[in-house]
Protein backbone atom coordinates (compact mmCIF):
# COMPACT_ATOMS: atom_id res chain seq x y z
CA UNK A 1 0.00 0.00 0.00
CA UNK A 2 1.02 3.28 -0.62
CA UNK A 3 3.04 5.43 2.27
CA UNK A 4 1.18 8.31 1.39
CA UNK A 5 -1.92 6.29 1.58
CA UNK A 6 -1.36 4.84 5.27
CA UNK A 7 -0.27 8.28 6.43
CA UNK A 8 -3.63 9.70 5.54
CA UNK A 9 -5.62 6.82 7.40
CA UNK A 10 -3.28 7.63 10.19
CA UNK A 11 -4.30 10.88 10.71
CA UNK A 12 -8.08 9.77 10.15
CA UNK A 13 -7.94 7.32 12.49
CA UNK A 14 -6.27 9.44 15.58
CA UNK A 15 -9.33 12.00 15.09
CA UNK A 16 -11.74 8.67 15.48
CA UNK A 17 -13.05 8.87 11.93
CA UNK A 18 -12.02 5.91 10.18
CA UNK A 19 -14.35 2.96 9.62
CA UNK A 20 -13.85 -0.01 11.25
CA UNK A 21 -12.79 -1.79 7.56
CA UNK A 22 -10.10 1.15 7.48
CA UNK A 23 -8.79 -0.04 10.62
CA UNK A 24 -8.56 -3.34 9.98
CA UNK A 25 -6.44 -2.01 6.96
CA UNK A 26 -3.79 -0.68 9.00
CA UNK A 27 -3.87 -3.52 11.43
CA UNK A 28 -2.78 -5.53 8.61
CA UNK A 29 -0.29 -2.98 7.14
CA UNK A 30 1.62 -2.78 10.47
CA UNK A 31 1.41 -6.84 11.09
CA UNK A 32 4.00 -6.72 8.02
CA UNK A 33 7.38 -6.73 9.15
CA UNK A 34 8.98 -3.33 6.93
CA UNK A 35 7.44 -0.57 8.14
CA UNK A 36 9.13 2.59 7.62
CA UNK A 37 11.27 4.25 10.52
CA UNK A 38 9.05 7.04 11.77
CA UNK A 39 6.05 4.76 11.46
CA UNK A 40 8.00 2.34 14.21
CA UNK A 41 5.46 2.87 17.20
CA UNK A 42 2.77 1.95 15.44
CA UNK A 43 3.63 -1.15 14.58
CA UNK A 44 4.10 -1.70 18.56
CA UNK A 45 0.48 -0.32 19.11
CA UNK A 46 -1.29 -2.44 16.15
CA UNK A 47 0.75 -5.68 17.60
CA UNK A 48 -0.84 -5.05 21.18
CA UNK A 49 -4.45 -4.72 20.02
CA UNK A 50 -4.06 -7.68 17.94
CA UNK A 51 -2.08 -9.94 20.32
CA UNK A 52 -4.40 -8.72 23.48
CA UNK A 53 -8.02 -10.06 21.61
CA UNK A 54 -6.26 -13.48 21.63
CA UNK A 55 -6.67 -13.34 25.37
CA UNK A 56 -9.06 -16.11 26.65
CA UNK A 57 -11.56 -15.94 29.41
CA UNK A 58 -10.68 -20.20 30.67
CA UNK A 59 -12.03 -20.32 34.25
CA UNK A 60 -15.52 -22.74 34.93
CA UNK A 61 -17.97 -21.04 35.62
CA UNK A 62 -20.02 -23.19 37.57
CA UNK A 63 -23.92 -22.77 36.47
CA UNK A 64 -26.58 -24.44 38.56
CA UNK A 65 -29.71 -25.61 37.14
CA UNK A 66 -31.49 -27.23 40.12
CA UNK A 67 -33.53 -24.19 42.19
CA UNK A 68 -32.81 -22.61 44.75
CA UNK A 69 -35.30 -23.62 47.34
CA UNK A 70 -37.45 -20.81 48.22
CA UNK A 71 -37.61 -19.84 51.61
CA UNK A 72 -40.50 -17.70 50.93
CA UNK A 73 -43.39 -20.57 50.72
CA UNK A 74 -42.08 -21.71 54.10
CA UNK A 75 -43.77 -18.60 55.20
CA UNK A 76 -47.08 -19.16 53.31
CA UNK A 77 -47.56 -22.54 54.48
CA UNK A 78 -47.13 -20.66 58.52
CA UNK A 79 -49.36 -18.95 57.66
CA UNK A 80 -51.86 -20.83 56.33
CA UNK A 81 -51.73 -23.75 59.44
CA UNK A 82 -52.16 -20.57 61.46
CA UNK A 83 -55.43 -19.52 59.55
CA UNK A 84 -56.64 -23.25 59.76
CA UNK A 85 -56.04 -23.17 63.24
CA UNK A 86 -57.86 -19.99 64.31
CA UNK A 87 -60.42 -21.60 61.82
CA UNK A 88 -61.51 -24.75 63.88
CA UNK A 89 -61.00 -22.98 66.82
CA UNK A 90 -63.64 -20.72 66.27
CA UNK A 91 -66.04 -23.34 65.19
CA UNK A 92 -65.31 -25.63 68.16
CA UNK A 93 -66.53 -22.56 70.77
CA UNK A 94 -69.87 -22.38 68.49
CA UNK A 95 -71.17 -25.07 69.22
CA UNK A 96 -71.48 -25.89 73.02
CA UNK A 97 -74.83 -24.74 73.64
CA UNK A 98 -75.63 -26.80 76.44
CA UNK A 99 -79.64 -26.51 75.84
CA UNK A 100 -82.74 -24.92 77.99
CA UNK A 101 -85.45 -25.63 80.54
CA UNK A 102 -88.95 -25.72 79.35
CA UNK A 103 -90.20 -26.06 82.94
CA UNK A 104 -90.05 -22.64 85.16
CA UNK A 105 -90.27 -24.76 88.65
CA UNK A 106 -87.27 -26.87 87.24
CA UNK A 107 -85.40 -24.35 86.11
CA UNK A 108 -85.70 -22.61 89.95
CA UNK A 109 -84.69 -25.71 91.75
CA UNK A 110 -81.82 -25.82 89.47
CA UNK A 111 -80.34 -22.46 89.95
CA UNK A 112 -81.15 -22.48 93.38
CA UNK A 113 -79.17 -25.70 93.71
CA UNK A 114 -76.41 -23.98 91.98
CA UNK A 115 -76.53 -21.29 93.86
CA UNK A 116 -76.40 -23.06 96.83
CA UNK A 117 -73.70 -24.83 96.02
CA UNK A 118 -71.28 -21.50 94.92
CA UNK A 119 -72.44 -20.11 98.73
CA UNK A 120 -71.03 -23.22 100.22
CA UNK A 121 -67.72 -23.03 98.53
CA UNK A 122 -67.46 -19.24 99.10
CA UNK A 123 -68.25 -19.93 102.84
CA UNK A 124 -65.08 -22.21 102.76
CA UNK A 125 -63.18 -19.45 101.34
CA UNK A 126 -64.16 -16.98 103.79
CA UNK A 127 -63.80 -19.71 106.92
CA UNK A 128 -59.70 -20.28 105.57
CA UNK A 129 -59.55 -16.09 105.18
CA UNK A 130 -60.54 -16.25 109.22
CA UNK A 131 -56.79 -16.79 110.60
CA UNK A 132 -55.65 -13.17 108.74
CA UNK A 133 -57.27 -12.38 112.64
CA UNK A 134 -54.29 -14.14 114.00
CA UNK A 135 -51.85 -11.28 112.01
CA UNK A 136 -54.16 -9.09 113.89
CA UNK A 137 -53.83 -9.82 116.85
CA UNK A 138 -49.70 -10.17 116.26
CA UNK A 139 -49.88 -6.51 115.21
CA UNK A 140 -52.08 -5.20 118.54
CA UNK A 141 -48.91 -7.01 120.67
CA UNK A 142 -46.62 -5.14 118.49
CA UNK A 143 -48.26 -1.49 119.36
CA UNK A 144 -47.08 -2.02 122.75
CA UNK A 145 -43.76 -1.17 121.10
CA UNK A 146 -44.81 2.56 120.63
CA UNK A 147 -45.42 2.77 124.24
CA UNK A 148 -41.99 2.03 124.84
CA UNK A 149 -40.78 4.39 122.02
CA UNK A 150 -42.96 7.29 123.86
CA UNK A 151 -40.81 6.70 127.06
CA UNK A 152 -37.18 6.84 125.10
CA UNK A 153 -38.24 9.88 123.56
CA UNK A 154 -38.84 11.44 127.22
CA UNK A 155 -35.61 10.70 128.46
CA UNK A 156 -34.01 12.04 125.64
CA UNK A 157 -36.13 14.90 125.82
CA UNK A 158 -34.86 15.52 129.81
CA UNK A 159 -30.95 15.14 128.48
CA UNK A 160 -31.04 18.06 126.52
CA UNK B 1 -33.42 -21.93 28.92
CA UNK B 2 -31.49 -24.58 29.10
CA UNK B 3 -27.57 -24.60 30.01
CA UNK B 4 -26.77 -25.27 26.58
CA UNK B 5 -28.40 -22.47 24.74
CA UNK B 6 -27.34 -20.41 27.49
CA UNK B 7 -23.75 -21.10 26.67
CA UNK B 8 -24.43 -20.60 23.27
CA UNK B 9 -25.28 -17.30 23.50
CA UNK B 10 -22.86 -16.77 25.97
CA UNK B 11 -19.73 -18.31 24.45
CA UNK B 12 -19.35 -15.84 21.75
CA UNK B 13 -18.70 -13.02 24.32
CA UNK B 14 -17.50 -14.40 27.30
CA UNK B 15 -13.66 -13.34 25.98
CA UNK B 16 -14.71 -9.99 25.32
CA UNK B 17 -16.39 -9.53 28.95
CA UNK B 18 -13.07 -10.83 30.35
CA UNK B 19 -10.59 -8.88 28.41
CA UNK B 20 -12.95 -5.62 29.48
CA UNK B 21 -12.83 -6.62 32.94
CA UNK B 22 -9.09 -6.91 33.06
CA UNK B 23 -8.54 -3.52 31.15
CA UNK B 24 -10.42 -2.07 33.90
CA UNK B 25 -9.30 -3.97 36.89
CA UNK B 26 -5.90 -4.25 35.50
CA UNK B 27 -5.22 -7.92 37.39
CA UNK B 28 -6.02 -11.20 35.58
CA UNK B 29 -7.73 -12.96 38.83
CA UNK B 30 -9.98 -9.90 39.81
CA UNK B 31 -11.02 -10.01 36.11
CA UNK B 32 -11.85 -13.46 36.17
CA UNK B 33 -13.51 -13.06 39.17
CA UNK B 34 -15.48 -10.19 37.62
CA UNK B 35 -16.15 -11.94 34.54
CA UNK B 36 -17.64 -15.19 36.19
CA UNK B 37 -19.97 -12.76 38.44
CA UNK B 38 -21.13 -11.32 35.38
CA UNK B 39 -21.87 -14.53 33.74
CA UNK B 40 -23.56 -15.86 36.68
CA UNK B 41 -26.00 -13.06 36.92
CA UNK B 42 -26.63 -13.45 33.29
CA UNK B 43 -27.36 -16.79 33.90
CA UNK B 44 -29.79 -16.46 37.16
CA UNK B 45 -31.71 -13.71 35.03
CA UNK B 46 -31.97 -16.17 32.21
CA UNK B 47 -35.70 -15.87 31.82
CA UNK B 48 -35.26 -12.08 31.23
CA UNK B 49 -31.94 -11.88 28.69
CA UNK B 50 -34.38 -13.91 26.45
CA UNK B 51 -36.05 -10.62 26.17
CA UNK B 52 -33.33 -8.47 25.33
CA UNK B 53 -32.48 -7.78 21.69
CA UNK B 54 -28.55 -7.43 22.63
CA UNK B 55 -27.45 -9.55 24.80
CA UNK B 56 -24.02 -8.81 24.25
CA UNK B 57 -24.29 -5.60 24.81
CA UNK B 58 -26.05 -5.57 27.80
CA UNK B 59 -23.30 -8.00 29.37
CA UNK B 60 -20.55 -5.36 28.22
CA UNK B 61 -22.56 -2.62 30.00
CA UNK B 62 -23.36 -5.25 33.04
CA UNK B 63 -19.21 -5.66 33.22
CA UNK B 64 -18.59 -1.88 33.05
CA UNK B 65 -20.54 -1.07 35.80
CA UNK B 66 -19.44 -4.20 37.72
CA UNK B 67 -15.66 -2.86 37.27
CA UNK B 68 -16.29 0.39 38.38
CA UNK B 69 -18.49 -1.08 41.42
CA UNK B 70 -15.19 -2.89 42.17
CA UNK B 71 -12.94 -0.31 41.40
CA UNK B 72 -14.97 2.31 43.85
CA UNK B 73 -14.98 -0.10 46.43
CA UNK B 74 -11.91 -0.80 46.24
CA UNK B 75 -11.00 2.81 46.66
CA UNK B 76 -13.04 2.93 49.87
CA UNK B 77 -11.21 0.75 51.33
CA UNK B 78 -7.70 2.35 50.54
CA UNK B 79 -6.71 -0.92 48.76
CA UNK B 80 -5.48 0.37 45.27
CA UNK B 81 -4.83 -2.54 42.49
CA UNK B 82 -1.14 -2.33 42.35
CA UNK B 83 -0.12 -2.39 38.63
CA UNK B 84 3.38 -4.45 39.52
CA UNK B 85 1.00 -7.61 39.29
CA UNK B 86 0.32 -7.19 36.04
CA UNK B 87 0.71 -10.71 35.01
CA UNK B 88 -0.11 -13.40 32.97
CA UNK B 89 -0.96 -16.94 34.11
CA UNK B 90 -0.87 -17.93 30.55
CA UNK B 91 2.95 -17.69 29.79
CA UNK B 92 2.55 -19.88 26.45
CA UNK B 93 0.65 -16.76 25.46
CA UNK B 94 2.95 -14.53 26.96
CA UNK B 95 5.87 -15.94 25.09
CA UNK B 96 4.53 -16.14 21.87
CA UNK B 97 2.60 -12.25 22.36
CA UNK B 98 5.90 -10.91 23.73
CA UNK B 99 6.52 -9.24 20.36
CA UNK B 100 9.41 -6.52 22.25
CA UNK B 101 9.24 -4.16 24.86
CA UNK B 102 7.41 -1.66 22.92
CA UNK B 103 4.43 -4.11 23.18
CA UNK B 104 4.34 -3.80 27.07
CA UNK B 105 4.58 -0.35 26.62
CA UNK B 106 1.20 0.25 24.95
CA UNK B 107 0.16 -1.70 27.68
CA UNK B 108 1.66 1.05 30.16
CA UNK B 109 0.35 3.61 28.34
CA UNK B 110 -3.29 2.22 28.07
CA UNK B 111 -3.25 1.39 31.90
CA UNK B 112 -2.33 5.41 32.33
CA UNK B 113 -5.29 6.59 30.60
CA UNK B 114 -8.19 7.73 32.23
CA UNK B 115 -10.92 4.80 32.81
CA UNK B 116 -13.43 5.93 30.27
CA UNK B 117 -10.86 6.47 27.69
CA UNK B 118 -9.29 3.17 28.47
CA UNK B 119 -12.38 1.21 27.69
CA UNK B 120 -13.45 3.05 24.34
CA UNK B 121 -9.82 2.08 23.51
CA UNK B 122 -10.25 -1.29 24.66
CA UNK B 123 -14.06 -2.01 22.74
CA UNK B 124 -12.70 0.06 19.60
CA UNK B 125 -9.39 -1.04 18.94
CA UNK B 126 -9.43 -4.17 20.19
CA UNK B 127 -12.92 -5.87 20.61
CA UNK B 128 -13.57 -4.00 17.25
CA UNK B 129 -17.00 -3.13 18.30
CA UNK B 130 -19.02 -0.13 16.20
CA UNK B 131 -19.18 3.18 17.23
CA UNK B 132 -23.15 3.32 17.83
CA UNK B 133 -22.54 -0.12 19.86
CA UNK B 134 -19.88 1.59 22.16
CA UNK B 135 -22.01 4.97 22.71
CA UNK B 136 -25.04 2.26 23.59
CA UNK B 137 -23.06 0.18 25.83
CA UNK B 138 -20.96 3.07 27.67
CA UNK B 139 -24.45 4.86 28.27
CA UNK B 140 -23.14 7.98 25.85
CA UNK B 141 -23.31 9.78 22.53
CA UNK B 142 -21.64 8.76 19.61
CA UNK B 143 -19.62 12.28 19.77
CA UNK B 144 -18.51 11.77 22.82
CA UNK B 145 -17.22 8.56 22.15
CA UNK B 146 -15.27 9.43 18.65
CA UNK B 147 -13.63 12.35 20.72
CA UNK B 148 -12.78 10.65 23.87
CA UNK B 149 -11.25 7.89 20.99
CA UNK B 150 -9.53 10.41 19.11
CA UNK B 151 -8.23 11.68 22.76
CA UNK B 152 -6.74 8.26 23.99
CA UNK B 153 -5.38 7.62 20.51
CA UNK B 154 -3.64 10.48 20.39
CA UNK B 155 -2.35 10.26 23.77
CA UNK B 156 -1.13 6.47 23.21
CA UNK B 157 0.87 7.62 19.82
CA UNK B 158 2.69 10.81 21.48
CA UNK B 159 3.41 8.70 24.46
CA UNK B 160 4.77 6.16 22.15
CA UNK B 161 6.77 8.06 20.26
CA UNK B 162 8.59 9.95 22.95
CA UNK B 163 9.28 6.25 24.44
CA UNK B 164 10.19 5.28 21.00
CA UNK B 165 12.64 8.70 20.38
CA UNK B 166 14.49 8.16 23.77
CA UNK B 167 14.71 4.69 23.27
CA UNK B 168 12.93 2.03 25.40
CA UNK B 169 14.28 2.55 29.50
Amino acid sequence: MVLNNIEKLLEKYENGETSLKEEQLLKNYFAQEAVPPHLEMYKAMFGYFKVNKQEQFTKHVPLKTNKVFNYKWISVAAVAVLMLGFYFKSTSKSNNDLGTYQDPQQAYNEVAKSLAMISGHFNKGVSSVAYLNEYEKGYETLNYLTELENSTRIIFKANH
Amino acid sequence: MTQTEFLNIVMPFKDKVFRLAKRLLISTEEAEDATQEVLLKLWNNKKQIEGYKNVEAFSMTMTKNFCFDKLKSKQAQNLKIVHSNYEDGNTSLQKQVELSDSVNWVAKIIEELPEQQRLIVQLRDIEEYDLDEIAEMLEMNNTAVRVALSRARKTIREKLTNTHNYGVK
